[in-house]
């Protein structure tokens, strides 16, 4: 089973609960960081990747060999304006490309191809029982779907898979959610917290996966997450208490467990039984 | 020798504008005779992305050899810089005193990009 753990605002607590989840579940768990603009889980597993991969995409470069005319086929096709024609002459701005390809299709002159440029690497470390992959996007890149994608290629075939989602819920969110048999949906009691909440439940029904809300922090204001979950029936899988503590712990690069042991019971019964519950109910499975 | 100018509007008097990938307008004025010529850059305003490396293409396609500007970033610059388009950065108000500063050779030739991409 595949669970990602998203929400709409950052710093309501993905990692930590990502993290605490993996651990809880250990062994045959794998745990894939998909943050990769800003990965963090592998700062709570103190070891060293065993396996480095590098993460390239196909960007074009221009052949200034005498055959190119300035049809400007090239831009036209481009809709992420990375290529410019000057004259018989194309520049490209890799850092502008979505790697699609269409205008070395368009060239009808051949002058376009496709060379690979690196946006990253793939880390993967033994954790404590659990397996972490994470994507490490390179300083300077700004896409992190193409990343994202190679990451999740390194899926198991088996087992539980853990995905800890980049904050909000733009096309990294939605890239990492993508085939996914459940969201876990962390939010906070405050405004902020139930508004973005709202647009992550809105892009989860758009992508027709179903989810359910952990409060984090709950503490004073709860209800008003409460209460929106109750009215559009979004389930409250768990509300984890609002103590120091936890922060105290997660800035040492504790685990949440540490501080409620009674958690790692409450995380099993989530992951194995009532989340497939859910989805039994909703005839997912 | 064409010289594009960002305005505001589409005559000197206008304001210039201080944003070269998504001015207004681009004023062509050509310093043999005087003419000026208003190219339109609402596409190019309104783009998600790459407005400034498409609106160096847009005056470089319509001969411009020098751009007069407020401020310009780094893939716009290197656009013109390529097309050998010289780029020249002044707070000047308006069209008329852009051009003045530059006829009296008081406008300095830009030797890279002074902004970052998307500044606002």
């Amino acid at each position: 089973m595949k669970i990602a753990v998203a929400s709409g605002k950052g710093g309501t607590g993905k990692t930590t609960l990502a993290l605490a989840m993996a651990e809880a579940m250990a062994e045959g768990c794998t745990l894939l960081d998909c943050d990769v603009e800003e990965p963090n889980c592998h700062l709570f597993v103190d070891v060293e990747p065993w396996q480095e991969l590098p993460v390239a995409v196909s960007i074009p470069e221009f052949t200034d060999n005498g055959d190119c005319d300035g049809c400007g086929r090239c831009v036209r096709a481009c809709r992420f304006q990375a290529l410019a024609r000057l004259g018989k002459r194309v520049l490209v701005f890799p850092e502008m490309c979505h790697c699609c390809g269409g205008c070395v299709l368009a060239c009808p002159h051949k002058v376009l191809r496709e060379v690979p440029f690196d946006i990253g690497t793939l880390q993967f470390r033994h954790g404590p029982g659990f397996e972490l992959i994470s994507g490490v996007m390179n300083v300077g890149y700004a896409m992190a779907p193409p990343l994202i994608r190679q990451l999740k290629r390194h899926i198991p075939p088996e087992g539980l898979v853990i995905m800890d989602a980049p904050p909000g819920t733009a096309c990294p969110m939605v890239t990492t959610v993508r085939n996914n048999d459940f969201v876990i949906l962390v939010t906070e009691p405050t405004p902020f917290g139930l508004h973005d909440l709202k647009l992550a439940v809105a892009t989860l029904q758009e992508t027709n996966l179903p989810c359910g809300v952990i409060i984090n922090r709950a503490d004073e204001g709860v209800a008003l997450i409460r209460d929106y979950c109750q009215e559009v029936k979004l389930p409250v899988l768990l509300e984890i208490p609002y103590q120091r503590e936890i922060a105290e712990s997660y800035s040492r690069g504790g685990s949440l467990l540490t501080v409620f042991p009674s958690l790692r019971v409450s995380f099993r019964t989530l992951l194995t039984t009532q989340i497939p519950a859910l989805l039994q109910a909703e005839g997912r499975l | 020798m064409k010289v594009a100018l960002t305005s505001r509007g589409n005559n000197l008097d206008a304001a210039l504008d201080s944003r070269f990938g998504r001015a207004a307008n681009f004023l062509l004025w050509d310093s043999a005779s005087g003419a000026v010529e208003v190219l339109e850059n609402t596409q190019n305003l309104n783009l998600a992305q790459g407005a400034g490396i498409q609106s160096a293409m847009r005056v470089v396609e319509n001969g411009a050899k020098a751009v007069i500007t407020g401020h310009c970033g780094p893939k716009a610059f290197r656009v013109l810089q390529e097309a050998g388009v010289k780029v020249y950065l002044t707070q000047a108000k308006d069209g008329h005193e852009a051009i003045r500063l530059f006829k009296a050779g008081e406008l300095k030739e830009a030797a890279a990009a002074d902004v970052e991409g998307h500044w606002t």
